[in-house]
């Protein structure tokens, strides 16, 4: 399975990066959401997966009694799945507004800066 | 999208959303869940009563708007930090804790109450986002 | 002694809020401060002639050996006292020079933030300390140098004095470390005591040369000599202070403070005698070339730094007391040449030398103070620069090697010196007074005063030279590491060599001072070298290089987001690529991976088929819901592999991103074919490229051990200290709490953000802008 995952996120990154090269800003922001679950499975990845073991201490103990997934990589992907949507929503909202104002969506005509126009 | 039985539906979904919702944030600290997952589910409650209600309807319901969640959230969380600090001069951060635990939630210390602080923060920056966008669009 | 030091930048502090009371009559009060500091600094004489040392350390960052430790000996009571003492008339004259200045207070406060900056800097005894306090006094210099900030001349002379002394700073701050790992501390106290581990260190020549250049560009020393020259645009106090008595000397200090450290040695001493007399002569010569008074000033006070430079090197006895005593020779007569050429300026409007004459007529008292300095700084008798020159003439003739050319250059670069000395000591008052300064007016007492007080003391100590020879020369002496308790400063020692030496300088430099006159003619034939000087040389190096970063800049912030990511990624694809092909050990162990059952693999196939389709498919909507797909695919892995946290997380984020884009979807634009056919190729194979690099060093990072220190410690600790059985949950709330405040802080910017994009109209007029 590990080796399905890697290739997972290897097509995943690919795809992210592709669509980042686009010129288009919708697809811009499709690549960057795609991109970030690249990266949260890469780092669940690297974190080495369990099967079947929470880490969730078992009702009657104090500890661990048996193997756990390492709760590190789970509370990392957690903040920057939630992160992530915060980055989108802006994301989305402000390609919603540089349409508006400058009237184009192709992102080469963005690239003078304030100065030129 | 106003179906009649969608906003039938939604009328009793939301409540009882927001029960699980905090079920999940107050069980987070022994079994899956905690504030940030609950906050999204409080939100996913609101935004499915605003599509089958009208976004005044959901917003009427609220009576306040979802951006003040934001400060009192980040305001309790920081509040449940300092407590330590002000109270009995220990670090920031320094869990506190009810001697006996409660019944049903189980023991109630700093954390929980942090807990909540992020559960309001999800909730009021998710509404504030997709009220403000479906607003405009 | 910290309040000393502290004094002056409280009150530039006090000066930015209370400032305006400051510009008017009260401005002189200011005086007052480095006029009490030097009575403090004072008082402290007698202890200090008797061979005391008074050190006092404040903890500042123990942790890396970095403290606030001051230490007053006889070499930083020397300076302290000229610090305060000649920042005392120099404060008092401003007010009078700059009388109803628009920024009379800034002054002031950039005044005393260097006099702060500078105290702090001699009296420092911990490198670091030293450093930062040397760095400030940089800054204040770029501040008063460009204090005529509406002068574009003014602004580029700041920029240069800054750009070299701060290169110099970093030298300063390359030795110091390099030092403090030699000795393991940082305190120069203790460093003392380890010469001989540090000469015998292998990094010996490497810190010597770091100090070098750090002393050498503060000290205006050829090479780096030429923005001394350019410093002069700052108004005439700030030359008088900064950049003759006190700041440029602070690498005279720095070379003197670390004589007994690194010096008698052979690299040490032939470096500074070469460095020295080079400049000594360089700047002397160039010296009869100006026709600006200010000018003229200012190449000899580079010769002067020479010189001391030049004693410091020769390392004898008599050189650190000849050292001693011309910083207190060049101290008295520099300033007051530069007071008097700023009183000059200030009521003729002018300091070219040629246009100046006769005006010992309308200002007397200027002209006793000029003439004063002027025989000082000739070495005439009975002047103290007189016991300075024999006393130069004494040790070089004892050099011990090549005596005769050191001896040539040392008298070549005194008569020269005493030419520049008349020549803005002595010129603008003798002769015919020219037409157009008829009524020029008599200047005020506050100005002509701390003129006079300096030249007078000149005269002073050459008659009574006890005065200053066991308060102030000979701690100095042996705060350098020799003792010279056996030495009489005296003006008469008899018909000797040394004598006669003086006699020819005199008579030569008189002789020149009669034949050659400054002419605008001479300053333009030397203009004519200009294009070799180290001046012209750096700026065109500086012009290239801001040239070839302009290029630089524009070719990778080009503004297309594409060539941006293509850069970053193609860079990766090669280097991490490149390693990984270096050596070809993705080591899988089989055994180790866990199976794959069926449910596993269609999740699997299910993704990867939803990742092809949001990429190639042409409806919006439709890629969006493939997004989604994807996204509940990873949420099933989560689920599988141990992470109902994330699952439930990632199900929630999934579900409100689809409807964020539902929402907004139909205000975005539409697909666009924009690129073609090769280009996408292009993108294509580099994405794959990507893909698979980032897929092989995941499966060779997977190969190597883990370390799960970290997730143990919350693991074990998390029921028993924090009460909680969801370890994540644990973490987040507890564990690393401030983060995840931090994280919600942040989400709450993002949605505040998002309000602002969409419920703030600008106006049309703001949008036009």
């Amino acid at each position: 399975m590990e080796i399905l995952l890697a290739i997972i996120i290897g097509v995943l990154y690919a795809a992210g990066i592709y669509m980042i090269l686009r010129r288009s800003l919708v697809k811009l922001i499709i690549g960057i959401i795609l991109l970030g679950n690249g990266a949260n499975l890469l780092i669940f990845l690297l974190g080495r997966i369990t099967e079947g073991a929470p880490p969730i201490i078992p009702e009657e103990s104090k500890v661990f009694l048996e193997a756990y997934a390492d709760p590190v990589p789970q509370a990392l992907i957690l903040t920057a799945i939630v992160i992530s949507f915060g980055l989108q929503s802006f994301a989305i909202i402000l390609v919603k507004r540089a349409h508006k104002v400058v009237k184009t969506d192709d992102l080469d005509e963005m690239n003078a800066t304030d100065e030129d126009s | 999208m106003k179906t009649l039985i969608l906003r039938t539906a939604s009328n009793y979904l939301l409540p009882l959303l927001l029960v699980f919702s905090v079920f999940i944030l107050l069980r987070g600290h022994y079994l899956p869940g905690g504030g940030f997952v609950g906050g999204l589910i409080a939100a996913i409650a609101f935004v499915l009563h605003a599509f089958a209600n009208g976004l005044d309807n959901t917003k009427g319901l609220l009576r306040f708007h979802p951006g003040f969640l934001m400060p009192v959230g980040l305001g309790l969380a920081f509040i449940s930090g300092l407590a330590p600090v002000i109270g009995l001069d220990d670090p920031f951060m320094t869990g506190l804790w009810f001697p006996e635990p409660f019944p049903v939630i189980g023991s109630v210390g700093s954390a929980l109450f942090f807990d909540i602080g992020v559960y309001l923060v999800v909730i009021g920056v998710t509404l504030t986002i997709i009220f403000t966008i479906s607003e405009s669009a | 002694m910290l309040a000393a030091i502290l004094l002056g930048f409280l009150f530039a502090i006090f000066l930015v809020f209370a400032g305006k009371f400051f510009r008017g009559k009260l401005a002189v009060l200011s005086a007052l401060i480095p006029g009490g500091l030097f009575a403090y600094f004072a008082s402290f004489i007698p202890q200090i002639s008797s061979g005391e040392i008074i050190s006092k350390t404040y903890q500042w960052v123990p942790a890396f050996g970095v403290d606030l430790s001051f230490k007053l000996d006889g070499l930083s009571l020397l300076f302290s006292l000229m610090i305060t003492g000649i920042g005392f008339l120099v404060f008092a004259y401003t007010a009078s020079y700059l009388r109803g200045h628009k920024y009379l207070d800034r002054f002031y406060g950039y005044l005393s933030l260097f006099m702060a900056a500078m105290l702090g800097l001699v009296l420092s005894d911990n490198l670091i300390s030293l450093f930062v306090f040397w760095e400030l006094t940089s800054i204040s210099s770029f501040f008063l140098i460009g204090f005529n900030n509406t002068n574009p001349a003014s602004r580029k002379s700041a920029l240069t004095a800054l750009g070299i002394t701060g290169f110099g700073g970093f030298f300063l701050l390359a030795g110091a470390l390099l030092l403090g790992s030699i000795t393991g501390t940082y305190s120069i106290s203790e460093m003392l005591s380890m010469k001989e581990a540090i000469a015998g260190s292998e990094y010996y020549i490497l810190a010597v040369i770091f100090i070098f250049v750090a002393a050498f560009t503060k000290s205006a020393q050829f090479p780096f000599h030429f923005w001394l020259p350019g410093a002069m645009k700052a108004p005439t106090p700030v030359s008088t202070y900064l950049h003759s008595a006190t700041m440029v000397k602070a690498g005279i200090y720095l070379l003197m403070r670390f004589t007994p450290v690194l010096g008698d040695q052979e690299f040490w001493n032939i470096t500074l005698i070469i460095v020295g007399g080079i400049t000594m002569v360089y700047s002397a010569i160039h010296a009869l070339f100006r026709t600006d008074l200010k000018g003229v000033l200012a190449y000899s006070t580079i010769s002067a730094l020479g010189i001391l430079v030049f004693l410091i090197g020769l390392g004898t006895k008599a050189a650190f007391l000849a050292a001693a005593v011309f910083i207190i020779v060049h101290a008295l007569y520099k300033a007051t040449l530069f007071l008097v050429t700023g009183i000059i300026d200030h009521q003729t409007g002018t300091r070219d030398v040629t246009k100046l004459g006769g005006l010992r007529k309308i200002m007397m008292p200027v002209a006793i103070a000029g003439i004063l300095a002027a025989i000082s700084s000739a070495g005439i008798p009975p002047s103290v620069g007189f016991l300075g020159k024999e006393l130069t003439y004494e040790a070089s003739m004892h050099a011990e090697t090549f005596t005769i050319i050191i001896v040539i250059a040392i008298v070549l670069t005194k008569i020269l010196l005493l030419w520049a000395g008349f020549v803005a000591g002595i010129k603008p008052f003798v002769g015919k007074l020219p037409d157009a300064h008829k009524d020029v007016k008599a200047p005020g007492f506050l100005m002509w005063a701390p003129a006079i007080i300096l030249a007078v003391l000149g005269i002073l100590f050459g008659i009574f030279p006890m005065l200053i020879e066991s308060a102030l020369v000979k701690p100095v002496v042996s705060s350098l590491g020799a003792d010279a308790s056996d030495y009489h400063l005296a003006l008469w020692h008899g018909f000797n060599t040394v004598l006669l030496l003086s006699a020819i300088t005199i008579a030569v430099g008189i002789f020149l001072y009669f034949f050659l006159k400054p002419s605008a003619k001479l300053e333009s034939r030397i203009g004519k070298l200009e294009f070799i000087s180290p001046k012209s040389i750096t700026e065109k190096g500086t012009h290239y290089f801001s040239v070839f970063s302009a290029f630089w800049t524009n070719v990778f912030q080009n503004g297309y987001l594409r060539n941006y990511v293509t850069t970053i990624v193609l860079f990766l694809v090669v280097l991490v690529g490149y390693v990984m092909f270096g050596n070809p050990t993705v080591l899988i162990d089989y055994r180790q991976l866990s199976e794959v059952t069926a449910y596993e693999l269609a999740v699997v196939i299910i993704l990867i088929a939803g990742v092809f389709y949001t990429v190639f498919t042409k409806s919006r909507l439709a890629a969006v819901a493939a997004m989604g797909v994807v996204g509940l695919a990873i949420c099933l892995i989560f689920v599988f592999y141990s992470a109902p946290d994330l699952a439930m997380t990632q199900f929630s984020i999934d579900t409100l991103t689809v409807i964020l884009f539902v929402l907004v979807l139909y205000r975005l634009p539409k697909y666009l074919t924009l690129s073609d056919y090769k280009m996408r190729i292009r993108d294509g194979v580099l994405s794959v490229a990507l893909g698979t690099v980032i897929c092989l060093l995941a499966l060779q990072v997977l190969a190597e051990p883990t370390n799960s220190e970290i997730g143990d410690f919350y693991a074990k600790n998390a029921y028993i200290m924090a009460q909680g059985k969801n370890v994540v949950n644990v973490i987040l709330v507890d564990f690393r709490g401030t983060d995840t405040l931090m994280e919600i802080a942040v989400l709450s910017i993002s949605a505040i953000g998002v309000f602002g994009l969409l419920k703030l109209r600008l106006k049309s007029t703001d949008r036009s802008q």
